[in-house]
């Protein structure tokens, strides 16, 4: 499987997760497959954030559940610490999910409208904590303090009697009472205003202090992902095409699809000039029949014959910044391409 | 395409009055809970070719505001009171059948979400051309050319064959342009563009933002852009108007409300929008509290509960809408931003421990629940 390249990934000690060439497909019938994630990799050090950003059908989603296991990956790679996690039996699997929690994007869904928000939160507890019912409680109520929820006034309460940011506070609770390692928050905060969208990035960032939580945030607004993360992975039609620390990348895009993704991005601002350099017309391609090479070449205003024929693979930029283009948008490290 | 229906009744001579001019508009929803007041009195004059922005969060009601001018909700439940004059007539007396004339050939709306605003089950051609021939009493051949001219001027590929498909075979952003195609299809004066681009992925929202500013220079026409998103509005609209439980706080120029914004709130909501400019970890300033009930919002100034330059006066006495020095600034606060009287409010209350205050200054987590107390971490 011809992947984007490992040059990015890092050689450090404290990996905690690490990915690689993850792939994962979808049967659709009349064999034919959705490519949703096509050979991607990626390594997040204990306390990161990594972003994940991309339009709606790039894979982001996927790549979050496939950590997860959820469902298991068609290939590559999932290591927790050292446990190879696409190995594992489904009930060594199960088990190890205690380690990593998902948040999602709508938290009303997400929350069983007919349990009380004291059994919801203690659900985890239930089958992997403490039996003792106070034991329980305690846990719980820590963790509804912790997302600045009133423990006695929400524990008999049920979801609909809350708004759409404490049922995402609620959400929150609910993944922390195993203590997990690593959170995969997907669009968390998509679905709220800004006003409470703001009161829970600001939260997420004192839980991820106080209890040394390792986050993927997996968002489509730039500035949001910018905000909570230490390194942004850029994602299209399944691939990775750039990977950087998150104030470098926003200051030199360096994969012409970052640079249309920022470019696109409203500005609050009526001074800045809109700009239109890098808009094509083209549309987002199907996942069902992806373009060979480059898959952004379709819709890349910089794209040639080159990007046709031959699939562009991890550069350096530095250290801290890596990307997958045969035009990047500032100077990288030369490599050999070959062509397929 | 544009030529005027026959069935329109109003004058059509071109003239400097404003098109739309909105008195005091009030629409009330009466439910079992009570009354649910969603526009509380609105007034605002718009003039023929601009474009003015509607924001807020939520529950604000700049969408039951923007369906009320163009009369969408006519139900046994929904009073509305005050007046509505476009193009110097009083549109708020009349039914839905006298509408029928003003949708489509003088005021056209598109929808935040182009899965559910068309028909699935019937071809776009179809639902493209329906007002058409009800307006403009045209042949069904006729129609057709006219429908597959207006997808090309949206910029749809390919527009015969995709006159005979049904919906589910395009993408989110082509719906959306068929939509607008629909909206523009009888050539209305007036459109109302409802978080147009809520939906859609960023690089599609660039794109649909361009071709609704093209088209409606091109027609010249005059459009409310209704949107949660400062962003939008900052690069889109001549003026913006800012709703906070169903009143305009706040209303000028773009320019001018962005370079010299009075009210608390819009201050707020600017603040709290996470910058791509700012560099990554940056805190951001959050609202405390959240949107009020409309049943029973609380007393004086609405905002005041998680203002953070409340006053005694603020929760008593509801501020009125004043004009600002700058031409055309009008806002409803008694301690706007940047006065010496809002700089003394704010100090007072971090002295006296005021949570709202606090967690604007970061002193505390912000959160929805307004205790005296706050929440710390």
């Amino acid at each position: 499987m011809a992947g984007s390249g490992k040059a990015h990934l890092r050689d450090r000690d404290d990996i905690l997760l690490s990915v690689e060439d993850l792939t994962v497909e979808f049967p659709v019938g009349g064999g034919r497959k959705v490519y949703a994630v096509s050979g991607i990799s990626f390594d997040i050090a204990k306390g990161e954030t990594l972003g994940l950003v991309g339009e709606s059908g790039c894979g982001k989603s996927t790549t979050g559940r496939a950590i997860l296991q959820l469902p298991k990956p068609t290939g590559g790679s999932v290591k927790l610490k050292d446990i190879e996690l696409t190995n594992l039996e489904n009930e060594d699997m199960r088990a190890r999910r205690t380690d990593l929690q998902m948040i999602f994007q709508d938290p009303i869904s997400s929350l069983n409208p007919r349990r009380k928000i004291g059994e919801v939160v203690a659900e985890p507890l239930e089958v992997w904590g403490p039996s003792d019912k106070d034991e329980q409680w305690e846990i719980v109520s820590k963790m509804l303090d912790a997302v600045g929820i009133n423990p006695d006034v929400a524990r008999e309460k049920r979801p609909h009697e809350f708004s759409g940011g404490q049922c995402q506070r609620i959400s929150i609770a609910r993944s922390l009472v195993m203590e997990p390692e690593v959170i995969i928050c997907d669009e968390p905060v998509s679905a709220l205003d800004v006003s409470v969208q703001a009161q829970i990035l600001n939260m997420l960032e004192d839980l991820k202090a106080q209890y040394g939580l390792t986050l993927v945030f997996i968002a489509h607004d730039l500035a949001v992902v910018k905000n909570i993360s230490d390194r942004v992975a850029v994602m299209y039609l399944g691939k990775m095409c750039e990977m950087s620390g998150s104030d470098e990348l926003y200051a030199h895009p360096a994969h012409p699809y970052t640079k249309l993704l920022l470019s696109s991005s409203p500005i609050p601002d009526p001074l800045v000039v809109i700009d239109n350099s890098m808009l094509t017309d083209g549309e987002l391609p199907s996942p069902m029949a992806p373009p060979s090479g480059c898959r952004f070449r379709t819709r890349c205003p910089l794209a040639d014959e080159i990007c046709e024929r031959a699939e562009p693979q991890m550069r350096r930029v530095n250290d801290d910044h890596y990307v997958a283009c045969h035009h990047p948008l500032v100077e990288v490290d030369e490599v050999e391409v070959s062509l397929s | 395409m544009t030529e005027p229906s026959p069935s329109r009744t109003i004058s059509n001579s071109p003239s400097s009055d404003p098109l739309l001019v909105v008195e005091d508009l009030k629409t009330h929803f009466e439910i079992e809970a009570g009354m649910v007041k969603a526009v509380d009195g609105v007034s605002f004059t718009l003039e023929r070719g601009k474009t003015l922005g509607i924001v807020g969060e939520s529950g604000s009601g700049k969408t039951v505001l923007s369906r009320s001018i163009m009369r969408l909700n006519i139900a046994p439940n929904v009073h509305t009171s005050g007046s509505v004059k476009y193009d110097g007539e009083e549109l708020l007396g009349k039914s839905s059948r006298e509408m029928q004339d003003y949708w489509g050939a003088e005021m056209a709306m598109v929808f935040q979400d182009p899965m559910t605003s068309l028909n699935p089950v019937v071809k776009i051609g179809r639902q493209l051309t329906e007002h058409v021939r009800y307006h403009m009493k045209v042949s069904k051949k006729e129609a057709r050319l006219q429908g597959i001219e207006s997808l090309r001027s949206v910029r749809i590929p390919e527009p015969e064959e995709r006159f005979d498909v049904y919906p589910h075979e395009m993408s989110g952003g082509m719906r959306q342009r068929v939509c607008i195609a629909s909206a523009l299809a009888c050539g209305p004066k007036m459109l109302f563009a409802d978080e147009p681009t809520t939906a859609l992925d960023v690089t599609v929202q660039h794109q649909i933002l361009n071709l609704l500013q093209t088209q409606q220079k091109d027609r010249f026409m005059t459009m409310i852009l209704v949107t949660h998103d400062l962003g939008v509005v900052a690069g889109r609209t001549d003026d913006i108007a800012v709703m906070y439980a169903g009143r305009i706080v706040e209303k000028a120029s773009t320019r001018q409300l962005f370079a010299g914004m009075r009210h608390p709130y819009t201050e707020a909501l600017l603040r709290s929008i996470p910058k791509a400019s700012n560099p990554s970890h940056t805190r951001l300033s959050a609202i405390a509290g959240r949107p009020p009930d409309l049943i029973n919002p609380p007393q004086g100034c609405k905002f005041s509960p998680r203002c953070p330059y409340a006053q005694d006066r603020c929760r008593e006495e509801e501020p009125q809408i004043q004009a600002d020095s700058a031409p055309g600034h009008e806002f409803a606060c008694h301690f706007p931003v940047g006065t010496p009287e809002n700089k003394a409010a704010f100090e007072k209350n971090m002295a006296d421990g005021n949570p709202a205050t606090l967690a604007a200054s970061g002193q505390i987590t912000a959160t929805e629940e307004l205790s005296s107390e706050g929440v710390t971490l």
